[in-house]
């Protein structure tokens, strides 16, 4: 780095000695250098280890020079920053990394023929074959879910927030927190032994439609509830101060004020369920014919397709797998991206 | 259209905290009356008392006789909603309703407590947003939403959403504290307007607003910290400001204390 850029520190001045704006990239592509050097000399071909050690270089590297040109405490303000952004990559990285694991592999056998046709006819080991049932059976089984969990989940919330006072708003709210740390694997064993064990209702869509409800109903009375409390209390006291009953209050000031972030929340309960499985194998059991009826005989779902193709272990079902895990993830990025734009289409106007 | 507020040994609690004790007074129709004392002393407790909003305070209770003309809001079988059209309030802080527009906001009153004739909101609109002061400043928006307003709009916009459901009483909760100068005049002469048609009740910290725009004025204190509020005197303005009967009184109003 060259110093000449500089401007000198001064003692009895505002102005202290500031390093040029391109110094953290200077020093980023520094310490990446240095990490790759370092890793080819000691012969680590991990691309894991010349990350860390470039990003360790870099922490110390923008803290030593800072520190000397600086002084100690931009050097510290510096650090800071720096390890924001190393946290920042660390995190984003992977994610990066898996869908672009994903695509790759997803795009193989993923087109119009895959989307729209079953397995019905083909054997796992053979090309060919597609995700059309397993696409209808997540469809419908998240859809039912949804329908029920959804209004469940948010008059719940509605209680909660706005009648709920003493014992019974208490033992509510202690269950939707316990219900919310169940792991979805007993959801789907008490569905399987209260529906299809004792009332004896065979497998089915809907079975695994049922344990997904325990699922996504803490999550949305959860999401609904903050979101409800977010509501300023003026407008309630606002809106009863004009003669209008508590229950329109409710459905038509305190709900379209918070309707954005209760959309968000159950857009992204509905993405979370999408992709649980265990549930799905216990009580749906998987077919692969397809069968448009939840409510009678196995069902596929995309997330047991996956796991099926995926231990079926031949190149072909293997193609399958990651194009099904691709059609997966953008189903549920396209429900996020319908969530942002909800909320932002609905959030409380400002401005003129 | 209206009408005289007696209230009669009123006691006011929060849970168990007793926060105004025993007030009794008597509120003329078509006058405008200030309440005013240090804060703490209950003027916002007494003046939810009057619409049956004390109650929707967690723990809020009261006892007592609230006469509107020769009905008692806390007698057997009255609907509370019923009595908050007939008693209007206007807050502290403007609180247009974020997610409607200006024209929404005025209707929302008549529309969602479900009493109005489709053809005649526009006019009914028009009419309390003419009355607010307003009308000018918000024609050609009206679509706009109401919260890009400027406070002392929004504080106006609020008045002619309570006004828009022909309350018989307005409550005003120092409804210029949060305003400039000009746009507290503006309310100022508003209400001076309004009193031809409301029985108006203002709480304000401000003497001299009190003395602007007030016809009576009551004076309410508390013995300490802890202690409930009492109403110590209510008469003229006139006579509050000039000559009251109750040392207290003067003390507060000269800036001995409180
Ligand atoms: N929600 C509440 N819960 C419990 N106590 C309350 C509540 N609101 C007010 N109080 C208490 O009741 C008493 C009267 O309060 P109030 O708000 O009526 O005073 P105020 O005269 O309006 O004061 P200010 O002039 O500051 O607005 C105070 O002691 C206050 O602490
Ligand atoms: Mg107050």
């Amino acid at each position: 780095m060259s110093h000449a850029t500089v401007t000198p520190k001064s003692a009895n001045s505002l102005h202290g000695a500031r390093l040029p704006k391109w110094f953290p990239w200077a020093v980023a592509a520094a310490s990446v250098a240095l990490g790759l050097g370092i890793s080819t000399v000691a012969g680590l071909d991990s691309s894991i280890q010349w990350a860390l050690i470039a990003s360790l270089l870099f922490i110390v590297g923008s803290y030593a020079v800072a520190a000397a040109v600086e002084g100690k405490r931009q050097a510290k303000d510096r650090t800071a920053t720096s390890l924001v952004w190393v946290a920042f990559l660390m995190a984003v990285i992977p994610l990066a990394s898996l869908i672009w694991e994903t695509v790759k592999q997803g795009v193989k056998v993923l087109d119009g023929f895959f989307l729209t046709h079953s397995m019905g006819v083909v054997a796992d080991q053979e090309p060919g074959g597609g995700i059309y049932h397993a696409v209808l059976g997540t469809l419908e089984q998240v859809g039912i879910a949804a329908l029920i969990s959804v209004p469940l989940g948010i008059l719940t919330a509605i209680y909660l927030v706005e009648y709920g006072r003493g014992k019974l708003a208490q033992a509510v709210t202690f269950f939707v927190d316990v219900m919310t740390g169940i792991p979805s694997i007993v959801a789907g064993l008490f569905i399987l032994s209260l529906w299809i064990i004792m009332l004896d209702m065979g497998y089915s869509g809907f079975a695994g439609s049922l344990a997904l409800c325990i699922l996504m109903i803490p999550i949305v009375v959860r999401s609904t509830e903050e979101m409800l409390k977010l509501v300023p209390n003026e407008l309630r006291e606002a809106s009863l101060a004009l003669g209008i009953p508590k229950w329109r209050t409710i459905l038509k000031v305190v709900l379209p004020t918070s309707i954005g972030g209760i959309v968000n929340g159950v857009m992204l309960a509905i993405a979370r369920i999408t992709g649980e499985t265990a549930p799905v194998l216990l009580l749906v059991w998987g077919t692969s014919t397809i069968n448009a009826n939840p409510f009678d005989g196995p069902q596929a779902s995309l997330p047991m397709y996956i796991y099926l193709q995926y231990s079926n272990g031949s190149e072909a079902a293997y193609d399958r797998a990651w194009a099904a895990a691709l059609t997966l993830i953008a189903f549920i990025m396209i429900l996020n991206l319908a969530a942002r734009g909800i909320a932002r289409w609905k959030a409380p106007k400002t401005g003129r | 259209m209206a009408k005289r507020i007696d209230v009669s040994g009123l006691n006011a609690y929060y849970s168990n905290f007793l926060a105004i004790e025993d007030i009794s007074m008597t509120v003329e129709p078509r006058s405008v009356t200030a309440f005013i004392g240090p804060s703490g002393c209950g003027k916002s407790t007494f003046l939810r008392t009057l619409n049956r909003m004390h109650e929707v305070t967690p723990g809020g209770r009261v006892e007592g006789k609230v006469m509107l003309d020769d009905e008692n809001l806390y007698g057997a079988g009255i609907d509370p909603v019923a009595v908050r059209r007939e008693v209007g309030m206007v807050f502290q802080r403007p609180n247009p309703f974020p997610t409607m527009s200006i024209y929404d906001n005025v209707a929302a009153g008549l529309r969602l407590a479900g009493k109005y004739k489709k053809s005649e909101l526009d006019g009914i609109v028009e009419k309390s947003l003419k009355g607010a002061n307003l009308w000018n400043e918000v024609k050609d928006r009206l679509n706009k939403p109401g919260s890009g307003l400027s406070g002392g709009q929004q504080q106006r916009l609020c008045i002619a959403r309570a006004i828009a459901v022909e309350p018989k009483v307005l409550l005003m909760d120092e409804p210029c504290s949060a305003l400039d100068p000009i746009s507290t005049l503006a309310i100022e002469d508003l209400i001076g307007e309004l009193k031809e048609q409301f029985t108006i009740v203002i709480v304000t910290h401000n003497m001299q607003q009190a003395a602007r725009v007030s016809d009576r004025t009551a004076f309410f204190n508390l013995a300490a910290v802890g202690q409930p509020g009492k109403l110590i005197e209510i008469d003229d303005t006139e006579r509050i400001f000039s000559n009251p009967s109750v040392q207290a009184t003067e003390d507060y109003i000269s800036g001995r204390f409180g």
